[in-house]
């Protein structure tokens, strides 16, 4: 099978010397629903840039469906489709019209642009909003029309850069579902996102970039598994002065005077509540601290800062 | 990208340029007929009638060409300058960058919808002249070519300028500095035989007076410059800033980084 994309050896060293990009390597199979996360300036939205010829690439290779974007950018360009993570369409102009001239773009005609226009505005839940301009729509609204305007032309390659920044649970959930279905119907998506929760509920593979370098490369279920210690939050009937002592189970107060109590993978969490059922703890409630994918994700980064001598100042 | 591929890809462009200056007419379309009409009733009628006789025709006569050439230029000019450095600021151009639009198709796109503005004011100016003086046609496909070639050309600068613009100044530096004085020098309103040998010779050097003259040449018969040597200096220019604007799009100068 081809693969959607393949990256070789890319580097990017921007005019003021910064080197964003150090060499990164990344496949992703045709059909794959993929995710690219690291922190903020990690050289995520470069690679995207470079693929999607928004930035020019120092050195390396891109293949988009084998199409090299040195020899072939055209073909290359038309089996992608981009989401970008700042709105950049003209504020003044119409939604249906926004829409059809990027399919005009494509070499689309008219007819046959408007139709799939409105395929994918009624999709998305834009098609009563055609006649308006862009610049009266909500936040949400403007995200879901550049996702309609990145389908128009019907691409086999889907990239979105923080497609669901600022959108609210409601519609991230609807909008997860549409990804769902466009990648169950043959699309291949690449994203990246803000939120570890949607890539751990939305993809398969999983690559994990700072620095320029890419720290990590497998499936998702490979780098879930790579996880050893869960981070529970324990609240009790009555508050704590001191965390308790518990064999196996290193705990401590947080900052609101619940319990956080590591759980190694294996142990089980029976041990833990028989302990605090000796001590006298009743525990009410009791929840995940952060969701799997992004325990291991702050891990790695700082981890990999730790060894670059660097501070961790956001992550995704 | 196939030929009927790329032709639509085109059009799209060219349209996308006529809706924007159709939309915001108030501001494209209605300034420089409010301004010709108040050349034409000052600097023809009232001004005018004093002059009396100039290259054998009555002043108003003699300045209606240039006056259409200025609006044409000008109007070329601004309309590639803003709608594409607007494109870049709002960061709309990224769309035709992630397409497969190659770059001269991009370029023949703005500089067509230049010149529909500009040729499109300029028709309106002309019809404007018809309250005030009688045109005649001495030479239709020197008027035409002219015409045509001129805006082609000025709608190239605008490209340029729009791509190394980096703030809105940027922008209206050269129209103000550079095209305004350019065409005040020449030509629209005299005739370069006014001048002293010396400034003659300074004229000679201003690209303008060449398009301003050719396009005399075609609807009066009377230029101060040979209108071949005109339609050859427009050509020259053509290519040169066709060229220049094809090296910077293929860089990503200002869109790319």
């Amino acid at each position: 099978m081809t693969n959607a994309l393949e990256i070789e050896g890319l580097t990017k060293t921007y005019g003021d010397g910064f080197q964003a990009l150090k060499g990164i390597d990344l496949h992703v199979a045709e059909g794959d629903f993929f995710a690219l996360l690291g922190p903020n300036g990690a050289g995520k939205s470069t690679t995207l840039g470079i693929v999607c010829s928004l930035v020019n690439k120092t050195e390396g290779k891109v293949r988009v469906f084998g199409y090299d974007t040195d020899t072939h950018l055209s073909d290359a360009k038309l089996n992608l489709g981009v989401v970008p993570q700042e709105f950049n369409f003209n504020q003044f102009e119409k939604v249906v019209d926004i829409v059809t001239t990027q399919a005009g773009y494509y070499g689309i005609p008219l007819k046959q642009a408007y139709a799939s226009a409105e395929k994918y505005l009624k999709k998305l839940g834009l098609w009563d909003k055609r006649d308006t301009p862009a610049r009266m729509l909500s936040g949400g609204m403007k995200r879901r029309l550049m996702i309609a305007r990145a389908l128009v032309h019907e691409p086999k390659l889907l990239i979105l850069d923080e497609p669901t920044a600022g959108v609210d649970i409601e519609l991230r959930r609807s909008m997860w579902a549409f990804l769902e279905e466009m990648n169950r119907q043959g699309t291949t998506i690449i994203l990246t996102t803000h939120y570890l929760e949607e890539a751990e509920a939305l993809c398969r593979n999983i690559a994990i970039i700072d620095h320029g370098k890419i720290l990590k490369n497998t499936s998702k279920k490979a780098l879930l598994q790579q996880l050893s210690v869960e981070t529970f939050v324990l609240d009790t009937e009555e508050p704590l002065d001191v965390a308790p002592e518990l064999t196996s189970f290193p705990a401590r107060l947080d900052g609101e005077g619940a319990l956080e109590v590591e759980v190694e993978k294996g142990l089980g969490l029976n041990q833990v509540f028989v302990q605090l059922e000796q001590l006298g703890i009743k525990v009410v409630s009791m929840r995940t601290k952060a969701n799997r994918l992004e325990e291991l994700f702050i891990r790695m980064v700082e981890e990999n800062a730790a060894d670059s001598g660097q501070s961790v100042e956001g992550v995704a | 990208m196939t030929p009927h591929a790329i032709f639509t890809a085109f059009s799209t462009i060219v349209v996308r340029e006529i809706r924007r200056f159709t939309r915001i007419w108030a501001q494209t379309l209605l300034p420089p007929a409010v301004t010709m009409t108040l050349y034409f009733i000052i600097f023809g009628n009232l001004i005018g009638s004093r002059i009396g006789q100039m290259g054998g025709f009555d002043y108003m006569s003699f300045i209606v060409p240039g006056l259409i050439m200025m609006s044409v230029i000008t109007s070329s000019y601004a309309n590639v300058v803003s709608s594409f450095f607007s494109m870049k600021f709002q960061r709309s151009i990224e769309e035709l960058l992630v397409s497969p639009v190659p770059n001269w198709v991009i370029l023949a796109g703005y500089v067509t919808g230049g010149m529909a503005r500009g040729l499109g004011i300029g028709l309106i100016v002309t019809l404007l002249s018809l309250a005030f003086t009688q045109l005649s046609i001495h030479n239709l496909p020197m008027m035409v070519l002219t015409v045509f070639l001129t805006s082609a050309l000025f709608a190239l600068g605008g490209f340029i300028n729009a791509m190394l613009a980096t703030k809105f100044d940027d922008i209206s530096i050269v129209p103000t500095f550079v095209l305004t004085p350019l065409t005040y020098l020449g030509g629209v309103f005299y005739s370069i035989d006014l001048l002293p040998g010396f400034w003659q010779g300074v004229s000679m050097a201003n690209p303008i007076l060449y398009m301003v003259n050719g396009f005399r040449y075609g609807i009066l018969g009377v230029s101060d410059v040979n209108p071949f040597v005109s339609l050859g200096m427009i050509l020259l220019f053509i290519s040169i800033l066709a060229f220049i604007a094809l090296r910077m799009l293929a860089r990503g100068k200002g869109i790319r980084h």
